[in-house]
Parts: C-alpha cells; sequence; structure tokens
C-alpha cells in the first residue's frame, strides 16, 4: 500500500495548513480563495477520515503510533501525537463532520462575496480544524494546551466574523472569556496531575488518579469537570453557548455544536477513564446528575426559541447530557465494581458523541441553507420551504428525526444503549442510589418526547405550510455542493443508525483502552441483524429489522389500494377556511403559539412575561393595530450570571481606585510588594 | 432466528381485524350508557371501507410530508403490535424490539402525525399538533417509569420475557407495585388513545380537540389509513396493559388448542379493558387542557410510588 493511514493522516495535517495558506495569500481573489482554502480543507478532512476509519478497522490502534510534528524547542515541550484509539476515534469525528463541512462550504461562502473576506473565513476554518484535530491527537500537556488555545481563539475569531453586529460581538467576547475561565482550570488540573507524576506526557498519566491522595484527585476531577465542562457547554456553564454558536456562520456554527463541543466530551473521557484511576462513587452521581439536568433544561429552553439556530444551539446542551449520562453511569459501574456494564454505558456514551456530531452538523447545515436562502433565521418568518427546497428538507427531515431518538435512525440506538445500561444498573447495587437510574431513564424520555416536540415545531414551521414572508415564499435550493455536504451526513446518519452492530466493533479498541473489555461480539446476535444488551434476556433491538419490516409491510395499504381505491381521485383544493376568503399565512399556527402550552405548564422555570398593546378606533374586538412582545427568562442568566457579572463590575470598579495614574502612588505599591515578598521570604 | 412468517401472519390479520372492532365496541356501548342506541359494533369497518372507496381531497398548500404521514402512522401501529405478546407468550418479532423500541415508534407516529396536521397551514392543524406534542411529552415520563418498574423487576425491556416473568412468578395483580404500575400506565392508555378526560374522540369543537383537529385535512385513503392506525395503536397499547399485568391464558406453545384458547382470553381480557375505558369516558367530563398535566403527573407520581415499593415489597 502506497499511503499507510499514519501517512494519510500527516496528510491531512498538512493539507489543512497549505488551506490555510492559500486563504491568507490569495484573500483578494474570493473565489480562489474559496475554492483552494475549502478545497484543500475538504481532500484533507477526507484522507483524514479514511486514515482514522482504517486505524480504527484494522487494530492500527493497538500499539499507538507515536509521530513527532515539529522538532523540540524547548524542555518538556514536545509536538508529538499519539494514536491511540481514544484520540483515533475523536479524530474521525473531526475528520467526517470536517469533510461534509468543506464541502458545503465551498457553495455556502459564495453568500459572503462581495460582502465580507473569504480569503481569511477559509483560514481561520483551515486553522480549527488543523488545531481541533491535534487537540485529540496531542500526546503532553503542553501541546495539548496549545492547541486547545489555538482551537479557541480560531473559534473565536470565526464565531466574530460578522463582527459588525453588536450581538455577535457581544456573544464572541462571553465564548472567549468563558472558554479562558475553563482553560485556567484546566491548568490547574493538569499542574495536579504533573505534581503527582513528574511528567507531562500523557501516556504517563495512565491511571495515575490511583497513587494520587483522594484529596488531590477529588480537586483534579472537579477542576477537570469545570474546565471541560465549559467546553461541553453543560449546565450551569452553558450560557454563552447559545449565544456564540448562532451568530457564526452556519458552516462554523455546525463545526462548533457538532466538534469543538466533542472536544470537552474527548478531555472528560481521557481524563476520568484513562487517567484518575477507579472513581469514588460521587464522581459518577455528579456526572450523572450534570447529564440529565443539562438534558432537560437544555431541551426546554430550545421549545422557547424561535430563532432556528439558537433551538439547534440549544439542543446541544441536552445532547451533551444525554452523553454525559452515559459517561455519568459507566463511572458508577466502575466504582460498583460491574466492568461489562460500565462498558456498555461508556458505549452509549460514545455512540451519541459522534450521532450528535453527525446529525447535529447535518441540522445547522440545513438551517444554514434556509438562511442562504431566506437570509432569515427567524421561524416566524419562514414556512412552505419544503415546497421551495425540497431536498434540504428531506435532509433537514432526517436529521430531525434522529435528534429526536426516533427509530429506526442514529439517534434512536444510542439512547436504547443508555437506557439498557441505565436499566440494567439498577440490580447492581441496594442502596438508594440506584433509583437514580430508572428515574434518569424516565427524565431521559421527557428529554426525548420534547425533542420530539420541539422538531415538530422546528421543521413544522419552518418547511411545512405557507410562506410566512415575502423572503420565504422566494426562496430556491440550496447548491449542488452544500446539497451533496448534508447528503454525506444523511448518509451517516442512515448507516449508524441502521448498522450499529457494525460500528460497535470500531468502539471495541476504545473500550479495551478504558475499561479492558471488548463487548461487540457480546451485543450483537444474529449475524449483526440484532442489537441486544449485555445479554439477550434484557432486551434486543433491531433497527434494520424494523426498516425491512415497515418497507415489508407497506404491501398491506399496496392491496388495500388494489381492492379498494383503484377508482378513486385525488384532488387537489383550498384548505377549508371556515367560510372566510381564504387562509392567510397570519393565520397559521406560529412557533410561538406552538411551544405555548409547553411555557404555561413549566411556566415556575421559564416565568413568561408578554406584553400586549391594542390600537382600536370603535370596538376592542376589531383592533387596527396589535404589539405583542413575549419574554421568557433564562434563569441561570438573571440568577447567576448577571449577579456575579454587576459583582465583578463593582469590584473592579473599587479596584480602579488603586490605579490612580500616579507614579508615587505605584512606586510605593511595588516596594510594599517587595517588602512583603522579602518577609515572605524569610 | 429464523423468522416465523406463519405467525407474523396472524398476528397482523389479528392486529388488522380486531381493532376497529373495539373502536366499534367502545362507541355503541358509550351511546348505550348513554341512552342511546349508538352504532353498530361493526360500523368502523364499513367507515373504513367507506373512506378507503372515497375520492381524495388534498390542501393546495400540503407538501409530500402530508402524503407520507399516513403510511407512517399506519406501518408504525402494525410494526409495534408485531413486538407486543398478544395470543402467544412469544410475540412474533420480540427479537426486533421491546418496550424501547415500542415507544420509539409510537414516538414517531405521532411525529409524522404532528407534522401531518400542521402541513396544510390551517390554524387548527397547528393547535391539535401543538397540544398533542405537549400532552405526550407530559405523559411518556409515566409511561416509561411504570414499564421501568415491571422491567426491572423481570430484568428485561422484552415483552415477553417480561410476560413469560409475569406468568411465571403467578397471578399477583393484588401485589401493589403491580396496581400502581397499572394504574399509572392506565392514565398513559387515556391520554395516548385520546380519551375523554384528556381528549374528545367524539367532538369537532375547535377548542377542545386534539387528535380529531389533526385528521381535519385528510379524507378518503389516507384518512382510512389514520383511523385504522389509530385502532391498532390502542389495541396495542390495551394489549400491553393486560398482557403484562395479567397474564392469563397466554399461549405457550404453537398448537391450536392452546392458540384457541389465548385468543379467547386475550379477547375477554381485552373488552373488560374495554369497558373499563368506557366506564371512565361515560363518568367523567374532559378535563381543561391545563388541568391535563395534573392527572398525568399524577400517574408520574404513582409510576414512581410503584418503582419506591419495590423496595418496600421485595
Amino acid at each position: 500500500m502506497v499511503f499507510s493511514p499514519v501517512s494519510l493522516l500527516t496528510l491531512a495535517l498538512l493539507g489543512y495548513v497549505a488551506g490555510g495558506i492559500a486563504g491568507l495569500v490569495f484573500s483578494r481573489w474570493e473565489r480562489l480563495a474559496n475554492v483552494l482554502s475549502f478545497g484543500c480543507a475538504t481532500l484533507a478532512a477526507g484522507c483524514g477520515t479514511v486514515a482514522c476509519a482504517s486505524l480504527l478497522a484494522t487494530g492500527g490502534t493497538a500499539a499507538p503510533v507515536r509521530l513527532q510534528l515539529l522538532p523540540t524547542m524547548l524542555p518538556y515541550v514536545n509536538f508529538t501525537v499519539r494514536l491511540d484509539s481514544l484520540s483515533v476515534f475523536f479524530g474521525m469525528i473531526v475528520s467526517l463532520l470536517g469533510f461534509a463541512l468543506s464541502l458545503y462550504s465551498l457553495g455556502y461562502v459564495r453568500g459572503f462575496y462581495g460582502r465580507k473576506n473569504v480569503g481569511v473565513l477559509g483560514a481561520f476554518y483551515n486553522l480549527m480544524l488543523l488545531a481541533t484535530t491535534l487537540v485529540f491527537l496531542s500526546d503532553n500537556v503542553f501541546f495539548f494546551l496549545i492547541v486547545w488555545e489555538i482551537m479557541t481563539v480560531a473559534a473565536y475569531c470565526l464565531v466574530s466574523f460578522e463582527h459588525e453586529k453588536p450581538e455577535t460581538r457581544s456573544a464572541a467576547v462571553f465564548y472567549f472569556v468563558m472558554s479562558h475561565i475553563g482553560t485556567g482550570c484546566l491548568i490547574l488540573g493538569f499542574l495536579l496531575l504533573f505534581q503527582a507524576c513528574g511528567n507531562y506526557g500523557f501516556a504517563d498519566f495512565h491511571a495515575l488518579g490511583d497513587k494520587m491522595s483522594p484529596g488531590t484527585r477529588d480537586a483534579a476531577f472537579l477542576l477537570f469537570l469545570i474546565g471541560f465542562g465549559v467546553k461541553a457547554g453543560i449546565v450551569p456553564l452553558h450560557t454563552w453557548l447559545p449565544q456564540a454558536h448562532p451568530v457564526a456562520p452556519s458552516n462554523v456554527s455546525a463545526f462548533l455544536s457538532g466538534v469543538i463541543l466533542k472536544a470537552g466530551i474527548y478531555g472528560m473521557a481521557r481524563v476520568f477513564f484513562d487517567f484518575l484511576g477507579t472513581p469514588p462513587m460521587w464522581w459518577g452521581v455528579t456526572v450523572l446528575t450534570i447529564g440529565i439536568v443539562s438534558a432537560v433544561l437544555g431541551v426546554l429552553y430550545a421549545l422557547m426559541q424561535h430563532d432556528l439556530k439558537r433551538l439547534l444551539a440549544y439542543h446541544s446542551i441536552e445532547n451533551i447530557g444525554i452523553i454525559l449520562m452515559g459517561f455519568g453511569a459507566a463511572l458508577m459501574f466502575l466504582h460498583m465494581g460491574h466492568p461489562p456494564l460500565a462498558t456498555l454505558a461508556l458505549i452509549a456514551g460514545l455512540y451519541h458523541t459522534i450521532n450528535h456530531a453527525v446529525f447535529k452538523g447535518l441540522l445547522f447545515l440545513g438551517a444554514g441553507a434556509v438562511l442562504h436562502a431566506t437570509h432569515t433565521r427567524d421561524m416566524e418568518h419562514l414556512g412552505g420551504l419544503a415546497k421551495r427546497m425540497p431536498r434540504t428538507a428531506f435532509f433537514f427531515l432526517i436529521g430531525a428525526v434522529a435528534i429526536s431518538a426516533l427509530p429506526p435512525l442514529n439517534g434512536f440506538v444510542s439512547e436504547w444503549l443508555t437506557y439498557q445500561s441505565l436499566l440494567q444498573g439498577f440490580g447492581t447495587t441496594d442502596s438508594l442510589l440506584r433509583l437514580m437510574f430508572p428515574i434518569g431513564g424516565a427524565l431521559l424520555a421527557l428529554t426525548g418526547a420534547l425533542a420530539a416536540a420541539c422538531f415538530v415545531k422546528a421543521f413544522g414551521i419552518t418547511f411545512l405550510a405557507q410562506p410566512r414572508s415575502q423572503a420565504a415564499a422566494q426562496a430556491h435550493e440550496a447548491s449542488p455542493t452544500m446539497l451533496l455536504g448534508q447528503g454525506v451526513l444523511v448518509a451517516a446518519c442512515v448507516f449508524l443508525g441502521l448498522f450499529p452492530t457494525v460500528f460497535l466493533q470500531v468502539l471495541d479498541p476504545l473500550t479495551q483502552q478504558l475499561t479492558g473489555l471488548q463487548i461487540s461480539q457480546q451485543l450483537t446476535l444474529a449475524n449483526g441483524l440484532v442489537l441486544s444488551g449485555t445479554n439477550q434476556a434484557g432486551g434486543t433491538v433491531s433497527t434494520l429489522g424494523i426498516t425491512l419490516l415497515g418497507i415489508a409491510l407497506l404491501s398491506v395499504p399496496f392491496v388495500l389500494w388494489l381492492v379498494f381505491s383503484r377508482g378513486a381521485k385525488t384532488r387537489i383544493a383550498p384548505t377549508w377556511d371556515c367560510g372566510l376568503r381564504g387562509l392567510t399565512p397570519r393565520m397559521e399556527y406560529t412557533a410561538t403559539g406552538f411551544s405555548k402550552p409547553i411555557r404555561m405548564i413549566f411556566k415556575a422555570l421559564f416565568r413568561p412575561r408578554r406584553e400586549v398593546q391594542r390600537e382600536y378606533d370603535f370596538s376592542p374586538y376589531f383592533a387596527t393595530n396589535i404589539r405583542f412582545e413575549a419574554h421568557v427568562e433564562e434563569i441561570f442568566e438573571t440568577k447567576i450570571y448577571r449577579p456575579l457579572n454587576r459583582w465583578v463590575l463593582w469590584a473592579s470598579r473599587r479596584m480602579r481606585a488603586l490605579q490612580a495614574g500616579s507614579i508615587q502612588a505605584y512606586l510605593i505599591y511595588i516596594f510594599i510588594t517587595l517588602l512583603l515578598l522579602l518577609l515572605f521570604a524569610l | 432466528m429464523k423468522p416465523d412468517f406463519i405467525a407474523i401472519g396472524l398476528q397482523t390479520a389479528l392486529l388488522l381485524l380486531l381493532a376497529p372492532l373495539i373502536t366499534g365496541c367502545i362507541r355503541n356501548w358509550k351511546a348505550r350508557l348513554q341512552n342511546r342506541r349508538g352504532p353498530r359494533v361493526t360500523q368502523p369497518y364499513f367507515d373504513l371501507v367507506k373512506f378507503l372507496r372515497k375520492d381524495m381531497v388534498i390542501s393546495e398548500h400540503a407538501s409530500w410530508v402530508f402524503s407520507a404521514a399516513p403510511y407512517v402512522v399506519f406501518i408504525t401501529a402494525l410494526v409495534t403490535g408485531l413486538m407486543v405478546p398478544l395470543v402467544t407468550v412469544a410475540a412474533p418479532l420480540s427479537l426486533f424490539g421491546g418496550v424501547l423500541a415500542v415507544v420509539g415508534l409510537l414516538a414517531l407516529s405521532r411525529f409524522f402525525l404532528a407534522l401531518g396536521g400542521l402541513d396544510p397551514a390551517s390554524a387548527f392543524g397547528g393547535m391539535g399538533s401543538s397540544r398533542e406534542m405537549t400532552i405526550a411529552a407530559i405523559a411518556e415520563p409515566a409511561l416509561m417509569l411504570a414499564i421501568f418498574t415491571v422491567a426491572i423487576t423481570v430484568g428485561s425491556t422484552d415483552f415477553s420475557h417480561m410476560v413469560a416473568a409475569a406468568q411465571q412468578s403467578g397471578w399477583d395483580l393484588l401485589n401493589p407495585t403491580h396496581l400502581m404500575a397499572f394504574a399509572a400506565l392506565f392514565i398513559v392508555l387515556l391520554a395516548e388513545t385520546g380519551r375523554v378526560p384528556i381528549d374528545n374522540p367524539a367532538t369537532h369543537l375547535e377548542l377542545t380537540m386534539i387528535h380529531e383537529a389533526m385528521l381535519l385535512e385528510y379524507s378518503g385513503r389516507y384518512l382510512a389509513l389514520m383511523e385504522w392506525g389509530a385502532s391498532i395503536k390502542q389495541l396495542v397499547l390495551m394489549a400491553i396493559l393486560v398482557n403484562i399485568f395479567l397474564p392469563l391464558g397466554l399461549a405457550g406453545g404453537g398448537s391450536a388448542a392452546a392458540l384457541g384458547l389465548g385468543l379467547a382470553f386475550f379477547l375477554v381480557k381485552i373488552f373488560a379493558l374495554a369497558g373499563a375505558v368506557v366506564l371512565v369516558e361515560t363518568a367523567n367530563a374532559k378535563l381543561r387542557l391545563f388541568r391535563v398535566p395534573d392527572l398525568l403527573s399524577a400517574a408520574f407520581v404513582l409510576a414512581t410510588m410503584a418503582l419506591l415499593s419495590t423496595f418496600l415489597f421485595h
């Protein structure tokens, strides 16, 4: 073979570099810059996908390959990547998404021609892809933190790409600040690990937690939970996410939600399962609780949105919650000494990780196509797009079915695994804590049902019925490359949904590395047609079987048609309008109206407020003008972040008194500091 | 595994043929309790044939989703029916999925039903979809938790295993865990099938209808599929309820005698449950929309108590 997977992967990294440079160099010729930078990214990501997939499938990660990318310049700072299975798995996610998104971008960024600098967009985009890939592959703390920062900064630049809008600027700055609070925690956490180990290599950290004192270990756990949690967007550290993700260009939003959040998940998987050893009970309980809370609150807030991309961003919080439910359960089972169950729960979490990347990427691309065609993200101005953009509508529907965890697509499979691990977990202990599992399962069901409600709203209001604005009425289908990019992800959704037993084999090396077990054989029945829990009695499911059965059963309606309705005709006619003069789009249900029952049921959480002003001539029943305004409170923002913000501002105003601008005063400060340090040194 | 095509065929036929009869019986008995003569119990069959023969009128605003929805609703109802034991302990396709798949498929059917309601651009359809999805969202945790209570004691999410285990452990409906889980599931059944305290299947009053509102624009063959799918779904949910908690008389083997006995027992149980539904429908008024969550949270609390009681009575 001419290209080994490792050299393909190197090629991919070089491709990102080339794409980034090409974008900058040719930034004055926007068409060329677009084709070169996003073309390079497409090819590079394609190489990366093939390389990572073949590494995982052929067991090339059993003995991790190390690669030095740049010569060592400083002590400790090794630019080395290590291709172990966890890294390669996440590398596969970033490459797969990168491939689909870059393809899509070739068409999408044409919308920026003449308005924005496409070359710079391409350069930062390639930089972000490169840095994210290296985050997953890096082998030591310094390299990891460096690329982590590059990833954050590149993402910040991309979020603020349309910086002429004030909401974009404030969202980007908020993201920047939150990210750095997270990075600060990470640095402290890694320092604790370094203290216990004396080295900076990730390979040296393996199972390090068993050698640390319980106190430092718990401190490290908390620091990493916060540090990676900010990136992943767990509640209550999530508030930056629904602000930053929607304002970025849609291809970038898809990457932020699909992949960069997973950097936090990768970090948690790496640290909790690889580094920190056998966990105490409360870690698992904490992570599971955070998962449940994030899932339920994420979807509830998502339901309240009528900005399509903001709605999707809130769903990312929900899905991160579902992933963490798997991880939390896995930590609990590890503590209780049930590695097979822990492996099942971990598989559920990892499976949902790639699923979320795929369907959320797909949905953001669909939202981007809608935005591209109509120039609005507000669902109240959309509608009727299923007729105007049929392919985009179909792709979005696939994504919506997948994210709502409906069979037979991939979201269902990973939630099925999560349910299985939770239910079987009930028998592992006698303590009251086991109640967490079924209750968690019930809340997962609530999450799933609310997600379905939310996507009925998102799809129904955006794509069905009559267009609610001129822009929506004149929408056009997305360009071929944009459709192709979405098509890649649709294919991934279908594959991951219908062939789970094939994909589970790819996860075997991962679980081998993290829990020491490979259970894909146990989960496979009937030549891979049926997916089972750890034992067959526990429950089985076959998404492929359900699909085939459904297709076979289509013969029933066909026979009915043959027997009864062959003579029947079909007529197209207006919808019944109660005798008025035709239905107008203003009579349709709105996104806000659709979610009103849920807003009322959970009003203790949302605290909805509304203002209605009517103007009328002779009778209040015949208003000539109505102004309606409705608000929902984001409780974390009003109760935590704003008070904190006020407090920080107050404190910094006080501090300002110190910085009065007089040199004499500064000299005194320096003198006092010196004295104090000297005293301290004594 | 070799799929038993005869069993699949027979169960499909049973689902298709029995479901309209249940709907007809409920309508007829309800009318009698209200001192009306009511339609014949076989009326739904005639209705279905009539719908199938009629021309269809499709809204000019509707897209392909509107046409896909009836098929999804009908097919998912049949597929779920094949995973649930009706007459025999082992459902023909229990290997293809258990509780989680059935709940998932019902959600898929509801998803398309709600989209079909939104598609013709009528405000009624949107209203129905919005309410349907809301009620489903709060019913689902109670449904899951109630079934989990049984699933956990059995250690399986597979209906056939649950039923087999329930048969082995003897007939203990009076076990408080089962009683509370049964009560919770009964409330959920009323919600999922659009029965009176939650929805009124006999009304076309815009302020109260939920399920009917989504079907308003359907006609002809599509309406037949929708109605038939809804009856099959109702039969499947009722079968889950009676067979999990009262696995009496389910056929273990495939002999004709066992199957006949199983069918007889099944019919008795299902019609008894239908009678209970009729009594509840007649004795209660429809709840105001925003009181429905109270009822469903009562179901959730019942299910939670059922779960807690497994600690006390084990």
